[in-house]
């Protein structure tokens, strides 16, 4: 069995907690790769980051995406979203059909 | 397209044969997989695409329903009402194996732990009513995310392994093959070369014979 992380600023991901997913605040950018790290180690199936903070670790995000868990799945904080998930779509568009066909 | 460097002999001859049948056989069971890859990663992109322009919109909404709580209530309350929380969210992970790519399939148990039916972790005496809709608005939200997660996930591995595969295609397709074919015509003309100056030789030392 796996659980589901949240990793983000305070007042983002407060509320996720009342549906009783693990919420792991972060502020910088090593504490959050530490704890992207640990989590991924310690059986955690979804992982989800607001853009904010996913901005500040690409090269981390990225490593973990060939693997099958745990999925990083980014979302928007409640600053609104930066659009870099719609980005990363785009990007495996890119990858895989060579141009954006959507 | 550059010729292999080999001996013009029968036996490499006969081995570029071989490898040049095998070579085409990859080829093609290569291309029908990035075929049916890519069919398949388009019909699942544009679901993830779809997905994730509805699970943002939504959360920026139950978002902006905590910010408001968050600034009615005191933060040590706020605190307080969602630290024990009353759902647990369990997750399954299968692989499902697509094309040769690992592909999660998730599935989830969502249980809540008394069967009074509120999702909500905590008295409504000292909350406030905008709590509660940003809780409720995210729980309605959840099934749709931890899908979007699986969608996403999906697509991410399926691209990696398209480019993968296109890279193996176009090795075979523009390398691999035209090499072969190149090299093997050229140890056809070798040989028949060396047939051709053998009779003639041979012809021409009947001649010194006769006379």
């Amino acid at each position: 069995m796996y659980k589901i992380a949240v990793i983000g600023d305070k007042n983002s991901v407060l509320a996720f907690k009342a549906l009783g997913i693990d919420v792991f605040t972060v502020t910088d950018e090593l504490e959050t790769r530490k704890t992207v790290n640990t989590l991924a180690k310690n059986g955690y199936g979804i992982i989800f980051i607001t853009e904010q903070i996913a901005r500040l670790i690409p090269d981390t995000i990225s490593r973990y995406d060939e693997k099958v868990t745990p999925a990083i799945i980014l979302i928007p904080s409640n600053q609104g979203t930066l659009n870099i998930g719609m980005e990363r779509i785009n990007k495996n568009v890119e990858k895989a059909v060579g141009t954006n066909i959507l | 397209m550059a010729r292999l460097n080999v001996n013009p002999t029968r036996m490499q001859l006969a081995n570029l044969k071989r490898r040049l049948q095998t070579a085409t056989r990859g080829h093609k069971l290569l291309k029908d997989k990035q075929d049916e890859l890519m069919r398949q990663f388009i019909e699942l992109i544009k679901k993830n695409k779809k997905l994730r322009e509805e699970v943002e919109k939504e959360l920026e909404e139950a978002f902006k329903d905590f910010l408001i709580a968050s600034a009615v209530m005191s933060p040590e309350m706020l605190e307080e009402a969602v630290a024990y929380p009353k759902e647990t969210i369990m997750l399954d992970i299968q692989k499902k194996n697509v094309m040769s790519v690992h592909v999660p399939v998730m599935s989830f148990k969502r249980k809540l732990e008394s069967d009074d039916g509120s999702i909500f972790p905590y008295g409504f005496v000292e909350t406030s009513s905008e709590l509660d809709d940003a809780i409720s608005r995210l729980y309605a939200i959840m099934p749709k995310l931890l899908e979007l997660a699986e969608v996403e996930k999906a697509c991410q591995l399926m691209a990696d392994e398209i480019e993968k595969t296109r890279r193996r295609v176009n090795a075979l397709e523009h390398r691999t093959i035209p090499d072969l074919e190149e090299t093997i015509k050229y140890i056809r003309m070798k040989l028949d070369e060396n047939e051709r100056s053998t009779i003639t030789r041979l012809m021409k030392v009947k001649d010194m014979i006769n006379k």
